[in-house]
């Protein structure tokens, strides 16, 4: 969000106006209109505002927008605006000895602070920041920050779970007691597949956590999020990659999902992220974590496998689906393609000369189902086993995308065709299941 | 006593009126309130968020400290995700614009080219998302009032907050239904000089809301805040004020609140402040009769005290009618410890506590015949905080009266709510794109303006031939359209439709009938019955008790039930004519006069069955005819 109101946003019209008269966003002005004089703050433009109007702060807070062919007279106004008593928060004194958490920051906002003169949002993420955003942090440990990227999730691709994979074996190595990794919400699952699978043998809790409202409202569940990820990542007896959120619409219960079992199922609501067709790791209610077996264990040595080929496609099958898009992949040498199929793992017949084709060309051809939940089964009906004959590889009670990062992670592994099946249909980081439970 | 004489007061309005639009003004919910068992319950926790400089508002501090969750009630329904802030809001509802830009130009102000939604940060869990949505729609407008013109400073459009259906230390309980329901703010200018002119000027500005046609009635719908400040004073606002009667008594009120906390600023200039010192006096009271003290204790609560050297007396001088400083310090102690009141030496020995209890009290914290003890009751950190509000409360007695917000109270007193919050928090709601006024737009509801208070009386008069009372009080109660209605569709006497409404009803009321819950179409029907003949105007009140009474039932069951079935008039002659040769002596001997004798008469048998004029007519005929022979 915050980038949307740093953004100038004037053009055209309203921007030669603003230059005619040599004023800039944070100046206080005086606008005469048609209308009235008004005096107040010039803000940003949200890009999805015209070129006709400029905008201002006035002085009992509201922005109103003015048009410009309403404005007489401009000027820039040097005087001081009265200052209001507030209170300055003190960072408390940290107690000594705390467990050191290290947090990666990738993007999305986890906390914020606003300026209120111009109304600007900004990210607030140093340490310091995140003390004062979250005071109850400073109980629990002694941590630490670095802002690796700042990005939206939804442009995040394989070379940076690649670097995210690299800066968290950084902080294992410096002896820390567990990670937190702020995301953006959109892409989080594949991110946590993704380090599920890079990171083998992992010593420690990583813990990915995001929010479903922005950090700028106090509404927002990222605090919550953030200080129980912050204490899971110190108190959890497990060493595995999670992703936690909210249990529900309340305030109270958190769940720490599975990184190759979680799926972001809502667009809009704080508990968007459900693990699917498995339980998740844990509960967190208050103070209080309650794990779910198996799980690993803390301790070990890391062992860093943090490399994806690029070249795997996910498919969702569709009725009149164009065989014409496996002609474009096999033409373009792509080394994986993630069928996400009807039913228990199906797809119409006549794209079937087409899949064909793709493996005989020496492409990994991969099945999941579209139904999210439940197992592929390709053996029930004809279709299923004429793929299977074809040598398409059925990806148990896999999650799509969670298929679609471990073939990229397998193809980075190895070329051997016999290997690569043996290592996609391994459980490698509690992504399959041998039994379906029922819950 | 005129108490406002000879200083100067200034006084400013702020109204907040609900709109009676279809949908809320940031998702298609209905805006309706509800009492039935609500669907689900959320729970949630706001805090506040900081600012560049790590400041942070002192009123948002306030609420963050009380530490109080809150739950929230919804119905499958009639609240969405976005009221439970699981949503991004929609766009600002287009009705409601219309509505706010058509009070704005009766007001004389100008709109804004182009409206921007901003985010007011509030996290006493009113809003679920720690801020209510507000816009700016216009500013710089007047009224005139019998002593001047009134500055309206500014118009704007804002989203209603939840209604508070319970608290209790730990959490508040919300219910979502008044969420999002769209709200005008109208600020008028400091401009108002007492309570009557400000009365009056709440009065024009309600006419005016209410000409729209388009806003919410009943009780909860509009609410008055006040801001007053008086010479030697401070600013205070005033919120809550449900009725406009009670208006100038607030006002009276408050200046003599104001006058008398100068009055102690006097009183108590040579006295030392509180030296911040907290007892703990449990032990005093540790086989005590008091019923409140003996409670605490017994759930581990603690009793401490405060000692205010020189203080005898003050804590008892009265302030408002029935409330002293005393009272002003026990409102501290409430809001931010939540404790249930206070004790003092001035009113004690009393409730239980005894006279040893007290001299126990004094000598252990050493006190003198002309000091005060404050004491207060309850878990040791709540005490703690409601004694060191009140230590910060007294100090700002020495400098005067404090800037803060208080609450009305049902008989125009008004108690301690909050402190003043710092300039408003406000930043851009970035999820709901700016809306463009333009010319036309204006142009085009400049030309529907409706018709004000005053020129819809006078053509009420005029037209409808109703008086000027009457016509006042169809046109400012919620049936002036209905009224129209039928007066234009119907034969009955408009005076009659208005009276019903406006006498009849009140009548009903009086008897504890409900009648705000008639189906609009059924008060219709009713006068379509009368205009057709079905029953005579006399029957109007019965039939309409009856209907409260039989919930569900129609005009047709009420007719049948007071066997109101139309007489044929022949019958109605030949009763007359029965009555007359019975009385012919008496006809004789009285002339004409002997027809207004004999209606009781014939009126007893057919009352509500036939008009009365008509009976009257047939009557008098007869009448004449024996005087004739």
């Amino acid at each position: 969000m915050w980038c949307i109101i740093m953004n100038i946003g004037y053009r055209g019209k309203a921007l030669e106006l603003l230059k005619k008269y040599d004023v800039n966003i944070g100046d206080r002005i005086l606008v005469k209109t048609k209308k009235a004089i008004f005096k107040g703050i010039l803000m940003p433009r949200s890009e999805i505002g015209d070129d006709l109007h400029i905008v201002i702060k006035i002085d009992d807070g509201y922005n109103i927008g003015l048009s410009i062919d309403s404005i007489e007279y401009m000027e820039k106004l040097l005087e001081k605006v009265e200052e209001t008593p507030h209170v300055i928060q003190k960072v408390k004194e940290l107690l000594p000895n705390l467990p050191k958490v290290s947090i990666i920051s990738t993007g999305g906002t986890i906390a914020s602070k606003i300026d209120y003169r111009t109304g600007a949002v900004s990210p607030a993420l140093t340490a310091e920041d995140l003390y004062k955003a979250i005071p109850e942090i400073g109980e629990i440990a002694n941590i630490r920050t670095e802002i690796l990227f700042n990005l939206l999730s939804e442009n995040i691709v394989p070379e940076h779970w690649t670097a995210m994979a690299y800066a968290i074996k950084k902080y294992i190595d410096e002896g820390v007691e567990g990670i937190v990794v702020t995301h953006g919400t959109d892409t989080m699952g594949y991110t946590a597949a993704a380090l599920s699978f890079s990171l083998r043998n992992l010593p420690v809790p990583v813990i990915l956590v995001g929010s479903q409202r922005s950090s700028d409202r106090p509404s927002s569940d990222a605090y919550l999020n953030l200080k129980s990820a912050i204490f899971t990542a110190v108190k959890a007896p497990f060493a595995e990659v999670g992703v936690l959120m909210h249990a529900s619409s309340s305030d109270d219960e958190l769940i720490v999902h599975r990184g190759t079992r979680v799926r972001k199922m809502h667009t809009s609501r704080r508990d968007a992220f459900k693990t699917i067709n498995s339980k998740p790791l844990a509960k967190i209610i208050g103070d209080k974590i309650e794990v779910y077996e198996p799980y690993k264990r803390r301790g070990g040595e890391l062992e860093l496998k943090a490399k994806f080929d690029n070249k795997v496609v996910l498919i969702k099958i569709f009725p009149g689906i164009p065989i014409e898009i496996f002609d474009f992949l096999i033409e373009n040498k792509y080394h994986g393609i993630v069928i996400e199929g009807t039913g228990l793992g199906h797809a119409p017949e006549y794209i079937f000369p087409a899949i064909k084709r793709a493996i005989e060309n020496g492409i990994t051809v991969v099945m999941t189902s579209q139904c999210i939940y439940g197992r592929i089964n390709m053996n029930v009906y004809s279709t299923g086993r004429m793929l299977l004959s074809m040598g398409v590889i059925p990806a148990e009670d896999m999650l799509p995308e969670t298929a679609l990062v471990k073939l990229m992670w397998v193809l980075a592994q190895t070329n051997d065709k016999e290997e690569i099946r043996n290592l996609f249909l391994t459980n490698i980081s509690g992504e399959i299941s041998e039994r379906s439970e029922y819950w | 006593m005129n108490i406002g004489d000879k200083m100067e007061v200034r006084i400013g309005l702020e109204i907040h009126q609900q709109l009676d639009t279809s949908k809320k003004l940031f998702c298609n919910c209905p805006t309706i309130l509800r009492d039935d068992e609500p669907h689900f319950t959320i729970m949630r926790m706001l805090r506040p968020v900081a600012s560049e400089l790590g400041e942070i508002d002192q009123a948002a501090l306030f609420e963050f400290e009380k530490k109080k969750y809150f739950y929230y009630q919804g119905y499958y329904d009639s609240v969405c995700l976005v009221e439970l802030d699981e949503e991004p809001p929609h766009e600002i509802n287009k009705e409601s614009v219309m509505i706010s830009l058509t009070v704005a130009l009766m007001l004389n102000m100008i709109p804004v080219d182009e409206i921007h939604v901003m985010r007011k940060i509030v996290i006493d869990g009113s809003n679920t998302t720690g801020f209510q949505r507000t816009a700016k729609i216009a500013f710089n407008g007047w009224i005139d009032d019998e002593d001047g013109r009134i500055s309206i400073k500014s118009l704007c459009l804002e989203e209603d907050s939840a209604r508070k259906i319970s608290e209790t230390e730990d959490y508040i309980v919300y219910r979502l239904d008044r969420l999002g329901i769209p709200l005008i703010e109208i600020t008028t200018g400091p401009d108002i000089r007492n309570g009557e002119q400000a009365r009056r000027v709440a009065l024009k500005i309600g006419r005016i809301l209410q000409s729209t046609g388009k806003v919410k009635r009943g009780i909860g719908t509009i609410r008055q805040d006040l801001n007053i400040s008086i010479e030697g004073g401070a600013r205070v606002e005033i919120k809550g004020i449900q009725e406009l009667k009670l208006i100038p008594i607030v006002v009276d009120y408050e200046i003599m609140r104001q006058k008398n906390l100068l009055k102690i600023r006097d009183l108590i200039k040579n006295k030392p402040p509180p030296d911040g010192k907290i007892y703990d006096v449990t032990e005093v009271f540790s086989s005590t009769e008091c019923k409140i003290i003996k409670k605490s204790i017994q759930n581990n609560g603690k009793v401490l005290a405060i000692l205010l050297k020189g203080f005898k007396g003050i804590l008892k001088e009265e302030i408002q009618p029935n409330r002293r400083f005393g009272t002003e310090l026990a409102d501290y102690a409430k809001v931010y410890g939540g404790v249930g009141g206070i004790f003092h030496t001035d009113e004690l020995p009393a409730y239980g506590i005894k006279e040893e209890e007290v001299e126990q009290l004094k000598k252990k914290l050493k006190a003198e015949d002309n000091d005060c003890i404050v004491m207060v009751v309850g878990k040791e950190e709540a005490c703690r905080n409601a004694l060191n509000a009140i230590i910060r409360r007294i100090e700002q007695a020495y400098i005067g009266v404090p800037s803060e917000v208080r609450a009305a109270n049902l008989d125009g007193t008004t108690r301690f709510m909050r402190p003043m919050p710092g300039a408003a928090r406000m930043y851009p709601e970035t999820d709901i794109p700016p809306m463009v006024i333009t010319e036309e737009l204006l142009n085009q509801i400049k030309a529907n303006l409706p018709e004000t208070f005053e020129s819809k009386v006078s053509r009420f008069m005029k037209e409808y031939g109703l008086s000027y009372d009457l016509a006042s009080l169809i046109v400012d109660s919620p049936y002036s359209s209905i009224f129209e209605d039928i007066v234009k569709k119907s034969k009955v006497n408009p005076s009659l439709i208005a009276s019903t409404f406006e006498y009849t009803f009140k009548m009903l009321k009086r008897e504890g009938i409900d009648v705000d819950s008639f189906d609009k179409n059924i008060i219709y029907e009713l006068f379509m019955s009368v205009s057709n003949g079905r029953f005579a105007k006399e029957a109007i009140t019965d039939i309409l008790r009856w209907l409260a009474n039989n919930k569900g039932k129609g005009i047709d069951d009420a007719i049948k039930a007071l066997s109101l079935t139309p007489v044929d008039l022949t019958e109605v002659r030949k009763k007359a004519k029965e009555i007359v040769e019975n009385n012919i002596e008496m006809i004789k001997r009285e002339g004409e006069k002997a027809t207004k004798k004999l209606m009781g008469e014939i009126m007893k048998i057919y009352r509500g069955k036939v008009d009365g004029k008509i009976i009257y007519d047939i009557l008098n005929e007869e009448v004449l005819k024996v005087l004739k022979s």
